[in-house]
């Protein structure tokens, strides 16, 4: 099953409210995955990149980044939540500090890198999993998040979506891809590297790689109709862009509604319920095999 | 007039509420408020009422709907009225995928459009959308009318049994032995009538349709077609 939620906002006025908006949406779809739920914040960024890691514990974190600072020689800024940290370094330090990590910390996963994303995902309730990042507390522009009933492969923390292979893109999916091994030793001589067996990492890493050779995100996913065999529901982020696929028999469902004020995506309409003005929007079924974006400007 | 709100008790009350309704009841025209996209909304009547939501429902809304009137103010998730037996259900927005699969009797009327696999297995159900249906519409239908006033998807009426298509825009494709049939005075008449039933005498002529059935080729194992099992 799975349930996917996501929120690209229009009017800066609910910028603030991104957090607690989302935070609404994945707690409904609960029951369409309470295995595990995960979600990237598009807030905002600084001069450098946010790398956000994962470890099993807080003290893990807190010990990595204070060794890190030492090899840096510079103070590192450091955001904590749970068993996630978020650290910004500057650009030409990103190498680096992800080799150093996997030297030295290699328990500590680096769940995404990007101007403006951060990814969380744990096991767990989505409700508790929300909490225990704060995402009701978080701002920005726009969001994405995922409630997992695994069928494809084991219930893990790094089994969970959103994935991201590229700064600032991610992606959620709900159903199966059937080629994924395939198409991912294709894209692994393509220079693209993978963290786990999962069929959705492969989609993610191949809208990573259309889009590194010139495509937008409307062409990658166009191509995609072509390369991905399998069942799906895309919902895709990037820096300025927000986008919604599925695959042509479309049996995984998908409600869309858009106002003036935001685009929405949810699995089920109950998802939707809790936005403003929810009442007057356009409220639709995406088309299979029919991409649907849009960009901030 | 009894009003139910769902945002102040629990849909199941509500639908037991609606199932415990005898024949002769009084309380005939029930408005359910705050559906929220909840599934199962007014699913498994059987009394002769009629029920107004006032919203989008999610899945499954009216199904195995007997002699009941439902009648949806806004879209309906997968499945509204699947599995009817007799009775009415009106959605007034857009209806998701499989809408009255499986429906036995009973007529739905959806005044937007219908997703994919619209009427799939129906079996002697009356469908009316006076938008478009998505592709694997009337998927193995076998008795019952299909009305569509836009256009049809893919593959049209697949395997289709002796359910009648009547689709007055474009049809992408048709599915596997399903073909175009004359349109006889006896289709005319009956497409007629269903589009009455649907409340659009004189809007809509039965003569702007054309008809969909079965080529019927499938229904005996051809014995030249053993090898490619």
């Amino acid at each position: 099953m799975c349930g996917i939620v996501g929120l690209f906002l229009k009017n800066p006025k609910l910028e603030p409210q991104l957090g607690s908006l989302l935070s609404g949406m994945l707690v409904t779809m609960t029951d369409r995955g309470p295995d595990s739920a995960g979600f990237a914040i598009y807030g905002s960024g600084n001069a450098g990149v946010k790398l956000t890691l994962r470890a099993t514990g807080r003290a893990v974190l807190s010990e990595a980044v204070a060794a890190l600072e030492g090899e840096l020689g510079r103070g590192v800024e450091v955001v904590e939540r749970d068993t996630h940290a978020v650290i910004g370094v500057p650009e030409e330090a990103e190498t680096r500090v992800r080799a150093w990590l996997a030297a030295n910390h290699p328990e500590i996963d680096v769940v995404s890198v990007g101007r403006v994303m951060e990814i969380y995902k744990e096991v767990g309730l989505p409700g508790e999993v929300a909490e225990r990042f704060d995402l009701a507390g978080m701002h920005g522009t726009h969001g994405i998040g995922h409630t997992r009933m695994a069928t494809e492969s084991a219930v893990t923390t790094n089994g969970a979506h959103p994935f991201s292979t590229g700064a600032d893109e991610c992606l959620v999916h709900n159903g199966s891809l059937s080629n994924h091994n395939g198409l991912r030793r294709v894209l692994q001589r393509e220079g693209l590297r993978f963290a786990t067996q999962n069929d959705t990492e492969v989609a993610a890493g191949y809208l990573s790689w259309r889009m590194r050779e010139g495509d937008s995100l409307k062409q990658a996913l166009e191509a995609g109709l072509r390369d991905l065999d399998g069942f799906f529901t895309f919902v895709v982020g990037t820096r300025t862009g927000f986008a919604v696929l599925r695959d042509p028999i479309a049996c995984k469902p998908a409600v869309m509604a858009e106002t003036d004020d935001y685009v929405a995506f949810g699995s089920e309409y109950r998802a939707l319920v809790g936005l403003p003005g929810i009442a007057a929007a356009r409220v639709f079924e995406p088309e299979p095999a029919t991409v649907y974006a849009w960009e901030r400007h | 007039m009894p009003v139910f709100d769902l945002n102040q008790a629990p849909l199941r009350e509500l639908n037991r509420t609606l199932h415990g309704l005898r024949p002769d009841t009084n309380e005939t025209h029930w408005t359910v408020t705050g559906p929220d996209g909840r599934h199962a909304i007014a699913a498994g009547l059987d009394a002769p009422v009629s029920v107004e939501i006032e919203g989008h429902v999610g899945y499954y809304c009216a199904g195995m709907n007997k002699q009941a009137q439902v009648i949806v103010h806004g879209n309906a998730g997968v499945g509204v009225a699947e599995n009817m037996m007799s009775g009415f259900v009106h959605v007034q927005g857009d209806a998701s995928q499989a809408a009255g699969a499986t429906a036995h009797g009973g007529l739905l009327v959806i005044d937007g459009n219908a997703g994919a696999r619209c009427g799939i297995s129906m079996k002697g159900i009356d469908i009316v959308v006076k938008g478009s249906v998505g592709h694997m519409s009337a998927f193995m239908a076998q008795a019952g009318t299909l009305v569509v006033l836009g256009d049809a998807g893919e593959a049209l009426g697949d395997s289709l049994y002796e359910a009648r298509l009547y689709v007055r825009g474009t049809v992408r494709s048709l599915g596997a032995d399903c073909i175009e049939k004359e349109m006889r005075p006896e289709h005319l008449a009956e497409l007629t009538e269903k589009l009455a039933a649907a409340g659009l005498s004189g809007e809509v002529g039965a003569g702007e349709f054309r008809r969909y059935g079965s080529a019927r080729t499938l229904y005996h194992f051809n014995v030249d077609n053993a090898g490619a099992y």
